[in-house]
């Protein structure tokens, strides 16, 4: 007898997408706002960001419950992190406590994919990608989710920084000012928007620098 | 004053109904530097004064924050109150984890005095010796809390505890009307004011207290030194003596015990006078 498969599955994809993008002195992470299920679109003004701590935001697409549960786990643990510690976790300590937490439950995954922007020690621009399970590493610039695949080969090509596919490593921070990558986010949604049925509706865009954090929004197409 | 064959375990009950090591825990409390709260309709100020053991150490933490909504000044084993803040801290984020929303400081203080009340009931532990004035803001208001080794509670609308404590609460006595309606500011210069009283003579200088305020819109935090000096300075009250009236006993019991809308216990003014009421047992409800 052919082995019985389960008729319920404890996960769900909301689809949607985030991408973020390191700058010499900031970092842009950007998510649609649009939450589906199966064909049907639940709601088309859900965030897929979240600020766990002054220099760290974090986008994840996937399962919005996981993604909930698992954004409550870290600002929790962040709050402990400040009482022991009388300041803010830095981005690259936050990288690394999500990568913590994902593989935690190895084998009940959150299922969450995401990707982690902010500033570094140094007030640089930093990007965190990561997979389901927590293996993460820190490249220039990011894309997650539905429209990933639409979207990763075109930052490819305009930001003409060393993809992470590159060996040896290099540097990948963007020599792009701001604007220029809030523009090329806009971008990068307004052509995911085109092709992938999960993005679209509005685009969140959050600019993390030196004076603090920013949020811009933008109308994508809704059908 | 105490030695007697009763005393030895926390788990002896004396045959006047008593348990010595309660009563002595609470003599701890009375050690320490003095801590002050008292709080308005909107604001709850607590202040302490920080002495250093010598002039090359740094003095010890003895006002904690605990969530934004909620913070704590101790006075007596400062151990011991750092690891109950940790307590504290820990029940405050598993409540807004689990509901969304702020920990009501009533069912806090409940929990922390449930904790204390533990203790005085196990061969193998010893009662907390430290005293705990939590304020904190909730739906319900602002609130200060008592929290006693003894696992008592209590709500005030002003208080002290720890060394020389009764000259501030007989400042805050003689205030303590007014301070429902007060200010944010006059609050805070009512609690330097109290501090002052506990220092006897020496100048009040914001190197050695601390001070910290919550209120409606105002989280939690801790005024930075250069904030309380310059408040000490624009009140001008440094140096200024006031001289303290004379108040009879039963009027300062009757004071200390005041608070809004919850039981006060009655008992509880003794067990700061402790020296004046000998033979009453501070616990007695």
């Amino acid at each position: 007898m052919a082995k019985q498969h389960a008729n319920w599955s404890p996960y769900d994809n909301n689809g949607g997408s985030c991408v973020a993008i390191a700058g010499a002195d900031y970092c842009v992470i950007a998510a649609d706002t649009r939450m589906s299920s199966g064909y049907n679109i639940l709601t088309r003004d859900y965030s897929k960001t979240c600020k766990l701590a002054d220099k760290a935001v974090l986008a994840s697409s996937g399962f919005q419950a996981d993604v909930k549960a698992l954004q409550k786990q870290l600002a929790a643990r962040h709050l402990i992190y400040q009482h022991q510690h009388n300041k803010q976790m830095s981005c690259p300590a936050m990288a690394q406590l999500l990568s913590n937490t994902l593989y935690y439950k190895r084998f009940f995954p959150y299922y969450a994919f995401n990707v982690l922007g902010g500033l570094d020690n140094e007030g640089k621009g930093c990007v965190f990608t990561y997979d389901a399970v927590g293996s993460y590493e820190r490249v220039g610039y990011s894309s997650q989710g539905s429209g990933s695949t639409l979207i990763i080969p075109f930052l490819d090509n305009q930001l003409k920084s060393p993809s992470p596919l590159l060996l040896p490593a290099q540097d990948a921070v963007t020599p792009l000012s701001e604007s220029e990558a809030v523009d090329l986010v806009k971008t990068c949604f307004a052509s995911a928007t085109e092709r992938d049925i999960y993005t679209g509706d509005r685009l969140e865009i959050v600019i993390l620098n030196a004076d603090g954090i920013r949020r811009e929004f933008m109308e994508l197409r809704k059908d | 004053m105490f030695r007697n064959q009763y005393d030895t375990d926390v788990t002896t009950w004396s045959p006047a109904g008593r348990l010595f090591q309660v009563e002595y825990a609470m003599e701890a409390v009375k050690q320490g530097s003095a801590a002050i709260g008292l709080r308005s309709k909107t604001h709850v100020v607590l202040g302490c004064v920080n002495k250093a053991n010598s002039e090359l150490s740094s003095h010890q933490k003895k006002i904690f924050k605990v969530d934004d909504h909620i913070g704590v000044a101790i006075a007596g084993l400062t151990a011991d109150g750092r690891v109950l803040s940790r307590y504290m801290r820990n029940e405050c984020i598993n409540y807004s984890f689990t509901y969304e929303s702020p920990l009501p400081v009533g069912r806090l203080v409940v929990q922390l005095a449930d904790k204390a009340q533990v203790c005085t009931q196990r061969s193998w532990k010893r009662p907390y010796g430290v005293g705990l004035l939590v304020a904190g803001l909730d739906e319900s208001g602002a609130h200060l809390y008592y929290n006693c080794p003894s696992g008592n509670y209590f709500e005030y609308q002003a208080f002290a505890i720890g060394s020389r404590s009764q000259a501030a609460k007989t400042y805050l006595e003689r205030r303590f009307e007014n301070f429902m309606d007060s200010s944010r500011e006059d609050l805070i210069k009512d609690a330097l004011m109290a501090i002052r009283e506990t220092l006897q003579g020496e100048t009040l200088k914001s190197s050695i207290c601390t001070v910290a305020v919550v209120g409606v819109g105002e989280p939690f935090h801790i005024l930075d030194q250069g904030t309380v000096q310059q408040m000490i300075d624009a009140f001008d009250i440094a140096g200024e003596r006031e001289a303290p009236a004379p108040e009879p006993d039963e009027a300062e019991e009757q004071g200390a015990a005041e608070e809004q809308g919850v039981v006060a216990e009655p008992g509880d003014g003794a067990d700061q006078g402790g020296a004046t009421d000998e033979g009453v047992a501070p616990m007695d409800i």
